[in-house]
């Protein structure tokens, strides 16, 4: 081993050569400092894009409703954009009832799985189960929509022979089975977070594992799992393939999930078609479903940030 | 306030090699945003020696290692007082930059933190960000840093390695190393064998021994026994105050502060 | 065992208590595995249903009106070229918005805005992504039903969510590493180009991956902003029409007659299985990387 102390003489001297580079490195210095500048327009760029969304939304939302009066938008009971009738009521009915058939599925599912991977399943099992369920998050949409069509329905049909070939209860379920993993993995995250000291507690008094689940984590958790259930429900509301292939084009002011309906998203779709010439009423009235879809969703989003944020605060 | 520390900092040297001072710091405090860490510090820090900082732990030690190279404002709300001049210029003035002081004030920190990259890239770090580009001179850079940490032979044949490869020991080894490819000055240590096991401790132990003839070294410590081992000079710190700074051999036998003498003796801390 | 219930109701009430837990554990289970249940049932239809129509003849084939004729040649190379153009965007973007965000943003209402946005517009509907472009590429910007357009609408759909997946991948970025590089007197650039994003670099390429197979599969914004149907060239330039492969899809489901579907499946089956590619290596690469710190 050589000793420090050689290293007096040194044949290179290193801040000698930092020195020679110092005007260089001065220059560089300098441009970096334009680094934030550029770095925060990027970051602007995505408020932009909140920006133009609702710019463009209103910009022709605006247009529609110089054409069709408010009142008659949120009130009149028939979407018949072809025929001049701007009801858009019927088109939120359809949402809702897709809506409701998909949570009253991803809700007693995604919340159970939910249990099962915090309270029962150990880690390996829990290694296979969850990436596995994280797949049916990256199925494509249009995919589902497929499926309920060719497989859910006709099913479906053995069982309700007045069942439409087109219906919200297929279209739902499938909804609902996409939107399971969103629900399992953030009720999951929530039950996590649960202190184990809680459990522990409660098993040492002699508690069952579901005694556990239900008396002690689900209460500690519940704000979280009912930010989950927020935030699908707006997943709900905006899913457009699986409604639009499944539940059919015919706005029916129905709640009967037999029947085919048709949902904000879907008539965007349908609005926005190649036979639709830009400046028409319709054009226009697919920006005034469009903001009312948006205003929809963003406010699940966030009443869930609002109740997710509230949850950490707990421990 | 000022002169007690210095006169006594003074008093018991008569060795001409520590006239020189690298640091000479005067009024220094500090605060993590309403909370005042350090208060009024005044002390001079030899040239070419090794001081010691002890203290119990939260006592501002850390704090006032990390205010020498000014890395203490990577937290966003510290605010300071009073002057640290480094061989004459004050590290606080404005139209200093930080990377030049750091460039001649180095350290090394509490837990081994090597780059995830080769043994040689780590060290090569620090060359290259100041514009050393020519490999012909990178692979000198590099032996001899390894060299002068005294790990070269442990690690010559596997230069093109992940550095996390290498044991605990090693890696802080090899830390040193990274920090006299640019050799700087000074070196700062924040309890650089907290993480270590005893043989690599001792290992690093010689190594700074070895390392005092070129460099000036202060080294932050909770172990009493090391700062009384590898140190020239030592520094007790209490509650954010230097409560006393001496040889270190007056230091550990006979203190002038009772606090000083508490401490030592173990009976708090 | 004590004095409000005897031995034998608290031993009856025990095993009840045990009985109900065995039961919720397997309704609990059976529950988890409906979802994978159904995944499976949905893979076994579409490639009973597809791969009979699954040839070199489909994959190489444009569309055409007669089911034995159709082709996802055009789908493949359309949806190739929306990720050339949606890959730099949204990367570029995406990482130097993380980047200020995790990096210089200082702590400020500004900040946090910007922070809370980008969470807001990753759970926008891709729909309304669609109208977006659709007024602004398509018509303002005067890009008509064009590669381009579609291209950039995509680019923002994914770009929250390639912003959150980097902000993580930053974030895990161990302090200790930026301190050894400021400590040898490196500037803030200096350490995020040469510490902390090679560092991140796996976590945010997983992230992107990710975020591109989500832009691969999907349909709504592409629908909107006017990806063709039926097209029988390739596009030539940025500005020529295009379609992709959810687009092909969707456009066989919609017609009618009994061989359509079947050529559907096919076209899903060729969909999944490059969504699974991307899916292995973003996993290979997550694997390869865990053990970094």
């Amino acid at each position: 081993m050589e000793s420090a102390g050689s290293l007096k003489k040194k044949p290179l001297d290193v801040q000698e050569k930092i020195r020679e580079n110092k005007e260089k490195q001065k220059m560089f210095r300098k441009l970096e400092k334009l680094v934030p500048v550029f770095l925060f327009l990027s970051a602007a760029f995505s408020v932009m894009t909140t920006l133009g969304i609702l710019f463009t939304l209103l910009k022709e939302a605006v247009g529609f409703f110089s054409v069709v009066p408010v009142k008659e938008f949120f009130f009149n009971t028939s979407w018949k954009p072809w025929s001049g009738s701007f009801g858009v009521l019927p088109l939120i009915t359809g949402t809702l009832l897709i809506t409701f058939i998909a949570i009253s599925v991803a809700l007693p599912l995604g919340i159970a799985a939910a249990i099962f991977l915090s309270e029962y399943a150990n880690s390996r099992v829990r290694k296979v189960i969850k990436p596995t369920l994280e797949v049916l998050a990256g199925i494509p949409t249009v995919v589902y929509g497929f499926f309920a069509l060719t497989f859910v329905t006709p099913i479906l049909e053995k069982f309700i022979p007045e069942l439409q070939i087109f219906n919200a209860l297929s279209a739902g379920i499938v909804v609902g089975i996409m939107i399971i993993p969103m629900v399992a993995s953030l009720s999951e995250d929530a039950m996590n977070a649960v202190p184990n000291s809680l459990r522990e507690g409660a098993l040492a008094m002699g508690s069952t594992k579901f005694e556990v689940a239900m008396k002690v984590v689900l209460p500690a958790a519940f704000s979280g799992v009912v930010a989950s259930v927020v935030l699908a429900i707006s997943r709900a509301i905006g899913e457009t393939m699986i409604v639009t292939i499944a539940a059919g084009q015919s706005p029916n002011f129905t709640f009967d999930p037999t029947m085919s309906i048709q949902t904000l998203t879907a008539f965007i779709v349908q609005g926005t078609s190649g036979d639709t010439t830009y400046g028409s009423t319709i054009y226009y009235s697919v920006y005034a479903v469009g903001i009312t879809l948006f205003v929809f969703t963003l406010a699940m989003n966030l009443l869930a940030q609002y109740i997710a944020r509230r949850f950490r605060e707990e421990y | 306030m000022n002169t007690t520390h210095v006169l006594k900092t003074e008093q018991v040297k008569p060795n001409p090699k520590e006239e020189k001072n690298v640091f000479e710091i005067a009024g220094l405090n500090l605060w993590y945003g309403n909370d005042q860490a350090l208060y009024d510090i005044n002390m001079n820090i030899p040239e070419n020696q090794i001081t010691a900082i002890i203290g119990p732990s939260g006592c501002g030690k850390s704090t006032f290692l990390k205010t020498l190279n000014r890395m203490v404002e990577m937290v966003p709300t510290v605010k300071t007082s009073g002057t640290i001049k480094y061989k004459g210029t004050n590290i606080f003035d404005p139209k200093r930059n930080v990377e030049d002081l750091r460039t001649h004030v180095g350290m090394v920190f509490q837990k081994p933190n090597p780059f995830p990259k080769s043994i040689y890239d780590n060290i090569a770090y620090g060359p290259r960000i100041h514009g050393i580009k020519k490999k012909k001179d990178l692979d000198e850079i590099v032996e001899k840093s390894l060299r002068g940490a005294a790990i070269w032979d442990e690690v010559k044949d596997r230069l093109d390695e992940n550095a996390y490869g290498l044991s605990g020991g090693q890696q802080q080894r090899l830390c040193i190393a990274r920090c006299l490819a640019i050799e700087p000055d000074v070196i700062l240590m924040d309890e650089p064998t907290s993480a270590l096991d005893p043989i690599s401790t001792l290992k690093v132990e010689e190594l700074v021994q070895e390392l005092k003839e070129n460099y000036s070294i202060i080294i932050v410590t909770h172990n009493m026994q090391q700062a009384a081992r590898v140190s020239d000079k030592t520094a007790f710190f209490l509650n954010g105050e230097l409560v006393e700074f001496s040889d270190t051999n007056t230091l550990f036998s006979n203190p002038e502060d009772q606090r000083t003498e508490d401490y030592i003796t173990g009976r708090f801390g | 065992m004590n004095g409000f219930m005897s031995k034998e109701q608290w031993k009856k009430r025990l095993n009840r208590r045990i009985l109900v837990n065995r039961i919720f554990y397997i309704l609990f289970f059976a529950a988890t595995t409906i979802g994978l249940i159904f995944l499976a049932m949905l893979l076994y239809r579409v490639l009973t249903q597809g791969l009979g129509c699954l040839n070199m003849d489909f994959i190489k084939g444009f569309p055409a009106p007669y089911p034995d004729e159709a082709g996802i040649y055009a789908g493949i190379v359309g949806s190739i070229y929306l990720i050339a153009i949606v890959a730099p965007v949204s990367l570029v973007l995406g990482v130097s918005t993380a980047i200020y965000l995790e990096e210089y943003a200082p702590k400020n209402r500004i900040s946090r805005f910007i922070q809370s946005n980008i969470q807001n517009l990753a759970g926008v509907p891709s729909i309304v992504f669609g109208l977006l472009g659709l007024t602004f590429f398509v018509y303002m910007m005067g890009f008509g039903y064009s590669l381009l357009a579609g291209g950039l609408t995509m680019s923002l759909l994914v770009l929250p969510i390639i912003v959150v997946a980097a902000q993580e991948a930053i974030r895990s970025v161990p302090n200790e590493l930026k301190e050894a590089s400021y400590g040898m007197g490196a500037t803030k650039w200096q350490t995020i180009v040469r510490v902390v994003l090679p560092a991140s670099v796996p976590g945010i390429l997983t992230g992107s991956i990710l975020a591109l197979s989500r832009a691969i599969g999907e349909t709504a914004p592409l629908l909107i902003v006017g990806a063709a149907a039926a097209i029988y060239t390739l596009p030539d330039s940025v500005f020529g029409p295009y379609t992709a492969m959810p687009i092909q899809i969707y456009s066989w489901i919609s017609r009618p007659g009994e061989e359509w579907p079947l050529v559907a499946a096919a076209g899903i089956i060729v969909l999944l299985a490059v969504l699974l590619l991307m899916n292995a290596v973003a996993v290979i690469i997550r694997n390869k990387f865990q053990k970094r710190y």
